[in-house]
């Protein structure tokens, strides 16, 4: 028994919420939507702020677990399950991540859900809390619960509210990945049972000292039914048939689940498990997962580019970016692995907002075909310009964060030790074909003549899309430029994963960490949501011919002062907040002579 | 064993003659009050054991049952007769062969 | 003065202030006051510039790094060695293209206020211009790498925005446009893929990105370079190799030199183990596929004709004065390496030769005016490519500068010309609504079209302002003395002649050669449209109609032309007589060789002078003979025609050597189709149809059928039912006993009565027997 830690307190809220929306006719009479849409945006935006908190208090120095909270679950004959939760440099991202995207599909639903309004959100609330329990997770049997579990609440989601061939993509979704987890299943067991307990890190010190010995054969085993579990989740080419299905037929709020989240349950298995409990045989596998790689970002983009449905582009483009997320972290050292972590959580930020855009259009034209568009900038300047900086963000435009995520997985696969030149000169070509198949789509839809008569009036953004869409955007900034804030919080604990993989690390290169880094991005990105949303929202709708204060005020006013709550637990946390002077620009002397 | 005493062998032959009288009644005959009677006779052939091997044995124990198959002989001819009369009065008849389906 | 350098990020910030500013509060503005933030901004980025300008003056050429605010290091991975900041770089090159663009970016912005006026998006241009110098900016002060390549797809992307601004135009112009714009995007990340595997491959063999980290100078700052081919190392290199070791980190160029001094160095990391050689060239023909992209060469250069499709200003700031030089810039900053090379200067000095000759080829063939001068660019920038080559950097910054303001000129002459041609349209069109510009004007003829040059002539009385900074530009093109493209043309011409003769490289004669016929075609070109813009009679009734344009345009022109004139005087070569002791000898070779280590400057060759002069003069004497007013009345064909010899010619140069349509069908084509039949063959209807709709989910319902027909219902519920219905059988049988009459089970109870009373009696009888 441990005291509760902060990571337990992120993971049960979302809990609390699907409590409360089940026993919230009670209350009631009737069932107020409105009610339950804010209820749950509430739930969804407190656990963001214990997330911060969490990230607030997290520290850099340490590459093992941290916030741990460990209680027995069950005990029998030799060996315990346990619930045993806690975070490092990787996983914290993760969860960071998960909190970050859930406010923002909750809020895209407001307009679209008009059905079954409370168990949809209870679905959406459940799936956020079986996520954070995947990736906050330390015992094997408790991560394989989790792992499942998240199925159930996305099943219903595609099945329920998805478009005409949703049950199919449900069901195929649903199989598909029940399959590979068996796998995962019988190895978490098999591994279970040498080692004599469930716990992770037990297990991880365990293969370390030698003290367990799996032997060449089932260690590659073992590898191979992990990796299979994740590599269908990721998903890795050529696993990827039920994508496209499960990413077009869910509703928006899924795909951007599904693909801001979901997928990286597959990469983030990779680092958690098949990296530090098969140092072998990740090393003997690494080349051909990293080939199958490199192939995913070739053929995940050029399949792209051949699509002719909007949201099927998106989901294609899925494949060629986890490429990438997969690349970098079979590079096998500190470099790729930070990168792929970092691109994760890129993909998540920008495709989901791809999905955000996609889900507008289609609420406003009731297609995605890419030829009923065109010229839709003229129509919708607002939604066509954040759209435009996504879609750089996803191609990878320097300053935006997903150059940064592909750039540092690029320069790890190049340093890589296990890897040779050819994966990093052929997944470089990924970079050229991401940009013929994102600007197709930009020039089909947003540009060329506004010649379709239905497309002339389209409405621009209501505030829920408005701001729903503003953090995707300040954050693809905020991580294109500054990606060393991510860095520093994942640094210890990558270089502690590729250790077993590096000949001879960088010794040099350790330098004192700050963690004051930290709570300045924490401050400035709470002050800054405050600013945008107090000045930036009704100078935008002003310009638009509209009264500032109708719409805009709605919106300006929720986000600044939800940002501003963000400021109260990190004042409440750290009683000065103390700038600490590194992250401060330092000038350098002009050289005098 | 004293000669002024009647052999126990009698007393059991008798027993037996009476029983399988009443048998053979149960059995063959198909009015129901000769059933009934029948089935009386058996009783009390089997009361004559009874009180025979007692006297026999010095022992009180089957006398008192004869007892017992006495007051229960007359409990079931009361439910019996009544059973019969109330036969008759829906089937105007007490064969039984005219009796071999349970239907009103 | 060192404080001066300080101010260096506002160079950046200012102009991504008035975007900013612009971009969200420009709509409620109005014209003017977009105008005025966006031509503020540049204004006052240009004047910091000069403030550093002079502070490089006053504190002797001393470089320095600055970080930038509020920003911290920007990736930073201390595990793997990985550092790279946010930091600014004031040096002689990076000054000297701050002042360039900076400078002639605010007139061009200037311009652009009379040039876009009443376009209904016109804040929105302003939002792009400001950026583009932001990220152009960002590309030239950047101090490492990644920094450039910041600025560099940054501006790229800037282009795309504003070649397709005009995406709405009816009549499939809009999409002409937005495919342009496409076509520049892609077409330069082809050679930003080249580009960014240099960076890896510099970032795993230097272990750092930064030019030079701060405080370092470059190793050979004070070595005497009176004589380019003396090599550099002497008592400075050790010293300062010494100093560097002392105070720890490097940048990639000390480096470079560093361990070119010590020969055989390896390069190792991860799997790869080269020459320290091999590496570098390696990383600089990478770099030169960047290059190849940006500055449009063979074999990148298509996009750039294709850029025209933006309004003028766009094509003058970004298609020939700035953004495309930045291969050029970024190669000059890469000088060590280029230097260290052989091989790779070659291939550079190949590349812009045949660039140069294709592209002023390709010009002579074309009737629209921008495209005309837009191959002019392709060709002036294989030129400068080529100087690269032969390790002429001095000479491939002096003509980036140079062309850079009469390049700008001759467009923003043109868009003037155009806005003429339009006004004089219009003017036909709604002879009775007076004037306006609508740029959907000529909705209504669609023969006519005011960029070419068919439609025009004898516009030299109707705008003489525009026809006289044109001929400036024009003579400063041709490379006439004393035009600013004379100094710099010649500097190249002579620096490939000398890279053959003193240095033995045979790319150094090919490249005098190849150069000095591209400048022939130049000066034929450029009197070619000059004579066919402002010269004969006019050929179409908008051409008749023509109006000079305003001020706010007509300023501009005029400052350029100045500059145009004046701009060579900075580099006269040493010995020229009068001139150089009037304007000191090769000033910018000396102020460029603070920063640039292989920078040297010119000696006067006047023979080579005169021979360049009177090769440029006969081509202009020929065009004009063949582009006499006579010749000139019918345009159905051109006057090259006549000939049929030359009529092959000039249809290939018109048809711009199907280069376009070799892509097209070699590759865009194929890549198209391929992708057609990945996304619809291979993965839907082969991989998601045929193997899991067909073989996997077909053969898991069929296993399905089989087990449910034949061997469940078959086998399991057979025999289930099989047994039941035995049962019931049985049952009937048993039934029977059961007859209803009392004497049967009478009967049967008198059986089991005796029965038991046997089974009783058993063990007696069996005593009684003796068994």
């Amino acid at each position: 028994m441990g005291d509760i830690s902060l990571v337990s307190l992120v993971f049960i809220l979302p809990l609390l919420g699907v409590l409360a929306l089940i026993f919230e006719p009670l209350f009631e009479r009737q069932t107020n939507e409105q009610a339950i849409r804010w209820l749950t945006l509430g739930v969804s935006l407190g656990t963001f702020g214990l997330s911060l908190l969490m990230l607030n208090n997290f520290d850099t120095g340490v590459a093992g677990l941290q916030m741990e909270h460990k209680i027995d679950w069950i005990e029998a004959d030799g060996f315990t399950i346990r619930y045993y939760v806690g975070v490092d440099g990787i996983s914290v991202w993760m969860v960071m991540l998960t909190t970050f995207i859930m406010p923002l599909a909750i809020l895209a639903s407001f307009g679209p859900i008009q059905e079954r309004v409370r168990l949809y959100y209870i679905f959406l609330l459940l799936m956020e809390w079986a996520m954070i329990g995947v990736f906050i997770a330390q015992d094997l049997f408790l991560f394989y619960v989790f792992w499942e579990v998240t199925l159930v609440p996305m099943y219903f989601l595609i099945g329920i509210w998805g478009a005409e061939e949703r049950i199919y993509a449900a069901i195929k979704f649903f199989l598909y990945t029940m399959a590979g987890s068996l796998l995962m299943l019988l190895a978490v067991l098999w591994l279970g049972n040498e080692a004599g307990t469930f716990t992770l890190p037990e297990i991880i010190e365990q293969i370390q000292t030698g003290e367990l010995s799996l032997g060449t054969t089932t260690e590659r085993w073992l590898f191979l039914a992990f990796a299979i579990a994740f590599a269908i989740k990721v998903p890795m080419w050529p696993l990827h048939s039920w994508l496209p299905d499960a990413h077009v037929q869910a509703p928006t709020a899924g795909s951007v689940i599904l693909a801001g989240i979901l997928l990286k349950m597959g990469t983030y298995g990779f680092v958690r498990f098949n990296l530090p409990l098969f140092p072998e045989a990740s090393k003997t596998f690494a080349p051909y997962i990293a080939g199958l790689a490199v192939i995913g970002i070739i053929y995940g983009a050029w399949v792209s580019y051949g699509q002719k449905d909007v949201k099927k582009l998106v989901a294609y483009s899925s494949i060629s970016h986890l490429g990438f997320v997969m690349l970098g972290i079979f590079a096998l050292n500190s470099t790729g692995i930070q990168g792929g972590i970092l691109q994760g959580v890129n993909h998540g930020i920008s495709t989901g907002g791809l999905f955000l855009m996609v889900g507008m259009l289609y609420d406003r034209r009731h297609t995605k075909l890419m030829a009923a568009f065109g010229g839709i900038w003229k129509a919708m300047p607002l939604f066509s310009g954040i759209s435009l900086v996504i879609v750089l963000s996803s191609m990878g435009l320097p300053g935006l964060n997903g150059f940064v995520g592909e750039f540092t997985i690029l320069l790890g696969s190049a340093g890589s030790e296990i890897l040779s030149w050819w994966f990093t000169a052929f997944a470089a070509l990924g970079i050229i074909m991401a940009a013929i198949y994102m600007l197709y789509m930009f020039n089909t839809v947003f540009m060329g003549e506004l010649d379709k008569e239905e497309n002339r009036n389209l409405p621009d953004l209501n505030w829920q899309e408005l701001w729903s869409l503003i953090p995707i955007v300040v954050m693809v900034f905020v991580i294109g430029l500054q990606a060393s804030i991510f860095f520093d919080l994942m640094d210890e604990s990558a270089e502690a994963l590729a250790a077993p993989y590096v000949a001879n690390p960088n010794a040099e290169a350790l330098v004192e960490l700050n963690t004051g880094d930290v709570e300045l991005a924490v401050a400035l990105w709470a002050i800054s949501g405050a600013v945008i949303g107090v000045v930036v929202t009704p100078i935008i709708y002003s310009g638009r011919g509209r009264n500032p204060w109708s719409g805009g005020l709605v919106g300006a006013a929720a986000g600044a002062a939800g940002n501003l709550l963000l400021l109260v637990p990190l004042w409440v946390y750290t009683p000065a907040l103390e700038v600490d002077e590194h992250a401060l620009p330092a000038t350098s002397e002009a050289p005098g002579d | 064993m004293e000669s002024s005493e009647v052999a126990i062998e009698l007393y059991v032959v008798l027993s037996a003659i009476l029983f399988i009288m009443g048998a053979l009644g149960v059995l063959l005959r198909r009015n129901a009050i000769l059933i009934f009677m029948s089935v009386e006779l058996m009783l009390n052939a089997a009361n004559l054991a009874l009180a025979a091997f007692a006297r026999q044995w010095g022992n009180g124990d089957g006398q008192v049952l004869v007892f017992f198959v006495m007051t229960v002989a007359a409990a079931e001819v009361a439910v019996g007769l009544a059973l019969i009369v109330a036969i008759f009065r829906t089937k105007h008849s007490i064969d039984i062969d005219e009796l071999h389906k349970f239907s009103g | 003065m060192e404080n001066f350098f300080d101010l260096v990020p506002l160079v950046v910030f200012i102009p991504l202030a008035g975007m900013l500013l612009n971009l969200f509060a420009g709509q409620n503005l109005g014209e003017r006051g977009v105008a005025i933030i966006a031509v503020g901004a540049s204004a006052s980025a240009f004047l910091i510039a000069l403030l550093l300008w002079i502070a490089q003056i006053d504190t002797g050429y001393g470089a320095a790094v600055i970080d930038a605010p509020l920003l911290g290091s920007w990736i930073e991975i201390p595990s793997a060695g990985v550092d790279i900041g946010w930091q600014f770089r004031v040096d002689t090159l990076s000054v000297t293209m701050m002042l360039v663009v900076t400078g002639v970016g605010t007139l061009i912005h200037l311009y652009a206020v009379g040039y876009m006026h009443g376009d209904e998006r016109f804040p929105r241009f302003f939002v792009y211009m400001n950026l583009f110098l932001v990220f152009m900016l960002v590309l030239v002060t950047g101090n490492n790498f990644l920094m450039m390549f910041v600025g560099w797809e940054g501006v790229g992307l800037c282009s795309f925005l504003l070649i397709g601004f005009w995406f709405d135009k009816a009549h499939g112009e809009g999409w002409k446009n937005s495919d342009a714009a496409r076509k520049a995007f892609i077409v330069n990340r082809i050679g930003d893929f080249g580009l960014i595997l240099g960076v890896l491959l510099t970032f795993w063999t230097f272990g750092t990105l930064d030019y030079y980290v701060p405080g370092e100078e470059p190793l050979a700052h004070h070595a005497e370079t009176e004589e380019a081919d003396v090599p550099l190392f002497g008592t400075g290199v050790e010293e300062a190799e010494e100093e560097a070791h002392a105070t720890g980190p490097m940048g990639v160029f000390n480096q470079a030199e560093i361990w070119l001094e010590e020969g055989d160095h390896e390069v190792e990391f991860g799997m790869v183990s080269l020459s320290f050689k091999t590496t570098i060239t390696i990383i600089t023909l990478l770099f030169l596929l960047g290059a190849t992209g940006k500055s449009a060469q063979i074999p990148l250069f298509v996009w750039l004709p294709d850029a025209m499709a933006g309004p003028t200003p766009v094509s003058a700031l970004i298609h020939a004065a700035t953004m495309v030089t930045a291969g050029v810039y970024m190669m000059v900053r890469s000088n060590v390496l280029y230097h260290a090379s052989d091989t790779a200067s070659a291939v550079v000095a190949l590349v812009g030769a045949g660039t140069a000759i294709v592209a002023g080829y390709i010009a002579v063939g074309q009737w629209d005016i921008k495209r005309v001068l837009a191959y002019s660019t392709v060709s002036q920038l294989g030129f400068m490519v080529t100087a690269v080559g032969v390790g002429a950097y001095t000479a491939a910054m002096f003509h980036l500068v140079t062309h850079a303001f009469f390049k700008a000129l001759l467009f923003l002459a043109s868009g003037s010309v155009i806005h003429g041609m339009e006004h004089g349209h219009h003017h036909l069109a709604h002879a009775h609504d007076g004037h306006g510009h609508d740029h959907d004007a000529d909705a209504h003829d669609d023969d006519f079209d005011p960029q070419d040059m068919r439609f025009m002539g004898g516009l030299r009385e109707k705008m003489p302002i525009t026809y006289w900074t044109y001929l400036f530009g024009t003579l400063a093109l041709a490379g006439i003395i004393p035009f600013a493209g004379f100094w710099s043309k010649d500097e190249i011409l002579l620096d490939s002649l000398k890279a053959g003769l003193d240095d033995g490289h045979m790319e150094g004669y090919v490249g005098f050669g190849v150069l000095l016929v591209a400048a022939a075609f130049t000066a034929f070109y450029m009197w070619r449209q000059v004579s066919l813009v402002f010269y004969g009679k006019a050929r179409h009734e908008a051409a008749d109609h023509a109006v000079e344009s305003g001020r706010v345009m007509t300023v501009p022109l005029m400052t350029l032309a100045a500059f145009s004139l004046g701009i060579g005087f900075i580099n006269i070569p040493s010995g020229f007589p009068i001139l150089s002791a009037l304007f000191g000898e090769h000033r910018f070779a000396n102020w460029l060789e603070e920063s640039v280590t292989y920078a040297h400057g010119g000696t006067a060759n006047l023979l080579l002078a005169a021979l360049a002069v009177l090769v440029a003069t006969i081509a202009i004497y020929f065009a004009r003979s063949v582009y006499s007013d006579e010749a000139m009345v019918d345009l159905s064909q051109d006057p090259l025609e006549d000939d049929l010899h030359i009529r092959r010619v000039f249809g290939w140069a018109n048809a711009k050597l199907y280069w376009d349509e070799f892509y097209f069908s070699f590759i865009v084509y194929p890549y198209q189709r391929a992708a057609k039949w990945l996304a619809d063959v291979l993965d839907w209807q082969f991989w998601h149809d045929f193997v899991h709709e067909r073989i996997i989910y077909r053969s898991y319902r069929g296993a399905t059928d089989v087990l449910t027909e034949p061997v469940d219902k078959g086998v399991i519920d057979g025999s289930f039912n099989k047994l039941g219905d035995l049962t019931r059988q049985a049952a009937s049988r048993v039934r029977l006993i059961q007859t209803g009459y009392v004497r049967t089970y009478a009967l049967s109870v008198l059986f089991g009565s005796l029965l038991v009373i046997f089974l009783i009696l058993f063990p007696v009888i069996r005593e009684l027997l003796g068994i």
